[in-house]
């Protein structure tokens, strides 16, 4: 019925075909836990192959054009961005120390580090796989894990390098950790894997956040990360995502967090760039009386097309997790939520809180959203609802009545929708930057 | 200044005004009263060009300009101010956020120079004092969170920081207790002057006894059925709307 041509090409082989490349080039200098997890992850993404329709997981999730173009791994030369570039790419953040690295590989030359307590670490992962050994060995890849998911496999197999964060116990870092992803496009598309790997122990605190971002020019860009937080016993982690890549990148991302008892996790999600994104983000409950914020907000236009992908593993009793996300969404924008909620039967007194609100400002753009609730303890609490609508009529007419005009009143509007996430990002410098953008001139 | 002749307007398939005539001049407070369904909040809306009601005859003059063809926010820019019946809440906004945008879109219209933020907080702060109200509320989102009282007094206090020429109340007493009743008649009481023409929609006439009306409008069924002095406004209370409704029914007894 179809006859194969010569020159077409299989993404998972020339996805495998990447690995081969990097092991060859890498292989050999690569710290042995780091080689045997590669390789473990390669032969599972060989296993598992690209995702196809039936997978329920990546039903809605359009990987098509992402599978069509030729990526390459972003070759280890120095980035041609300078610190004044990444001014107009990504709000500058004074008020946080500044991580930054460029297609997936430090660059401490546009880090703009500060005095942290003593005791932390903030470094490269390549650094770390040789003065922290003892911690990769012990953490690198135990969290975020690859048996079910292609593209964390394919994500883990494929790194160089990336960030490594280490507070030991009983620690407050008072400045937040900003971590800027940046993937610098080239004259043939370029795949970036940045690693990332935070470890907070008991009773210490710290803010993060990691900000993903790419110049609107050259050829598409892939961004591919997994990020691991292990959060010790009645720690404190803040955290916020922004992704805001050029329009034309694909970004696949996989956050996993490890919450021990007492621990508190707040993360918030944001999206505004990217042609492609989908977001896995996972807590996982190890220790009772943990308490995790899930929340995020989107938005999307043009033919964008958003994924966010959350899983809570209630395996410990008494947890507590919230999750909010919203979306304000344009055009022929289509964006999908799935929210997985899993209370296991050791998770008695479970309180699991979902809820989903989206804003379509246009007929044609689209939402998808579910819950996925499953639940095998007796004594538990979970709540979820969705809601979908647009700009309500008596508010934005009680605005033209006192004189603002209609794009002003609907982008005041949209504003107030999406407000209630931005106040919840922790630093205060990108809270302010994404208020400023979206509320000119307060 | 408004000049309403014989103003017929629907909502969806039912139509609510049938008729109405009503001329306002600077300087002038008049009170319109009625009963429920009577079409007070339908003339307040279609007076400030909310698209749910349309109007399917007459025609309204607002100072020279064909009223009913300019837009809501035009309206507004050029001096209507309608205090709302049910003031919206939007979570997110700052009211001072939300009244420093609406004032320099007002200030923009007239040719003047916007407000900053310190200039705005100055007229805001010295507004709030006459009202009586907590500077706090600045901060807050626009209603969100203001008991009944809150959100009317909030009302007014928008009126005053906008200065219109033409302010429509849309049963701005309902659900203020007497001291907040007071109030809020104070401040449109300051408000009162020979360039500003005023239109209080109310069921009651208790708010007459605080804003003294120049002239007294009953409502009945799309039209105003009967005019007077503030006197009309005690013989209502005295008699209530079925005094009209019964004086409708038998032209020919009056």
């Amino acid at each position: 019925m179809t006859t194969m041509t010569t020159t077409a090409r299989d993404p998972k082989e020339a996805l495998l075909g990447l690995w081969a490349e990097w092991e060859k080039r890498h292989g050999e200098a690569a710290r042995p836990s780091v080689r045997r997890l590669k390789k473990a992850a390669i032969a599972r993404f060989a296993e598992l192959g690209l995702p196809g329709p039936r997978n329920e997981d990546w039903r809605f999730t359009q990987l098509g054009p992402l599978l069509k173009t030729p990526f390459q791994l972003a070759p280890a030369v120095a980035p041609r961005l300078t610190k004044a570039d990444l001014v107009r790419l990504v709000p500058a953040t004074p008020d946080a120390a500044l991580f930054v690295c460029v297609n997936g590989r430090w660059e401490p030359g546009l880090s703009v580090p500060k005095a942290l307590p003593t005791g932390v670490t903030v470094t490269s992962l390549a650094d770390a796989q040789s003065r922290h050994g003892d911690l990769i060995d012990q953490h690198l890849g135990r969290y975020a894990r690859f048996e079910q998911h292609p593209f964390v496999a394919l994500g883990t197999a494929l790194f160089s390098d990336g960030l490594f964060i280490h507070v030991p116990a009983g620690i407050e870092v008072p400045t937040p950790l900003h971590l800027l992803f940046v993937t610098e496009p080239g004259s043939a598309p370029v795949l970036a894997v940045p690693r990332v790997l935070i470890l907070v122990e008991a009773g210490s605190r710290v803010t993060l956040g990691q900000t993903y971002a790419s110049p609107e020019e050259g050829a598409a860009t892939w961004t591919l990360g997994v990020t691991e937080i292990a959060v010790g016993a009645e720690a404190q982690v803040e955290h916020v995502k922004l992704q805001r890549e050029a329009l034309s990148a694909f970004h696949l991302d996989a956050l996993q967090v490890h919450l021990q008892g007492g621990s508190r996790f707040r993360t918030q999600t944001i999206n505004e760039g990217g042609s492609l994104v989908r977001n896995d983000l996972g807590a996982h409950f190890e220790g009772e009386k943990a308490e995790c914020t899930l929340n995020g907000l989107t938005f999307a236009a043009g033919q964008q097309h958003v994924v966010n992908h959350t899983t809570i593993d209630h395996a410990e009793p008494h947890c507590a997790s919230h999750e909010m996300y919203k979306h304000v969404l344009g055009d022929q924008a289509r964006a999908v939520f799935n929210g997985r909620i899993y209370v296991r039967q050791r998770g008695q007194r479970t309180d699991a809180k979902q809820q989903n609100q989206t804003l379509l400002l246009s007929d044609d753009a689209t939402i998808m959203t579910k819950p996925q609730l499953e639940i095998f303890a007796d004594d538990v609490k979970c709540t979820h609802g969705a809601t979908v609508g647009q700009l309500e009529e008596a508010a934005l007419f009680y605005c033209l009545a006192r004189g603002l005009g209609p794009d002003q009143a609907r982008q005041l509007l949209t504003y107030a929708f999406a407000n209630e996430i931005i106040q919840q990002v922790p630093i205060a410098s990108l809270r302010a930057a994404l208020e400023a953008r979206l509320l000119p001139s307060g | 200044m408004l000049t309403i002749t014989n103003l017929h307007a629907r909502v969806e398939d039912k139509e609510i005004l049938k008729g109405l005539s009503l001329q306002v001049a600077a300087g002038e407070v008049h009170a319109i009263m009625g009963p429920n369904g009577s079409g007070k909040s339908t003339l307040a809306g279609v007076l400030a060009g909310r698209e749910a009601f349309e109007v399917t005859a007459g025609s309204v003059d607002y100072r020279g300009h064909d009223l009913l063809e300019l837009d809501p926010e035009e309206r507004a820019r050029e001096g209507i101010f309608l205090a709302f019946q049910y003031p919206v809440e939007i979570p997110g906004i700052s009211n001072s956020y939300f009244l420093r945008a609406a004032v320099n879109a007002i200030r923009k219209h007239r040719g003047e120079p916007e407000l900053d933020a310190v200039q705005f907080l100055k007229l805001a702060k010295e507004k709030m004092k006459r009202l009586h109200m907590d500077e706090k509320l600045l901060q807050r989102a626009v209603n969100e969170g203001f008991s009944g009282g809150e959100k009317k007094r909030n009302e007014i206090f928008q009126m005053a920081v906008l200065d219109p020429k033409l302010a429509i109340l849309d049963e701005t007493d309902s659900g203020l207790d007497i001291d907040a009743l007071q109030i809020v008649a104070e401040g449109v009481n300051a408000l009162r002057g020979p360039d500003r023409g005023i239109i209080v929609i109310t069921h009651y006439q208790r708010l007459l006894n605080f804003i003294v009306p120049d002239f007294v409008h009953v409502l009945h069924q799309g039209r105003i059925v009967k005019s007077g002095g503030k006197e009309l406004a005690l013989e209502l209370e005295a008699k209530g709307y079925g005094w009209i409704e019964t004086a409708q029914r038998e032209p020919a007894g009056v």
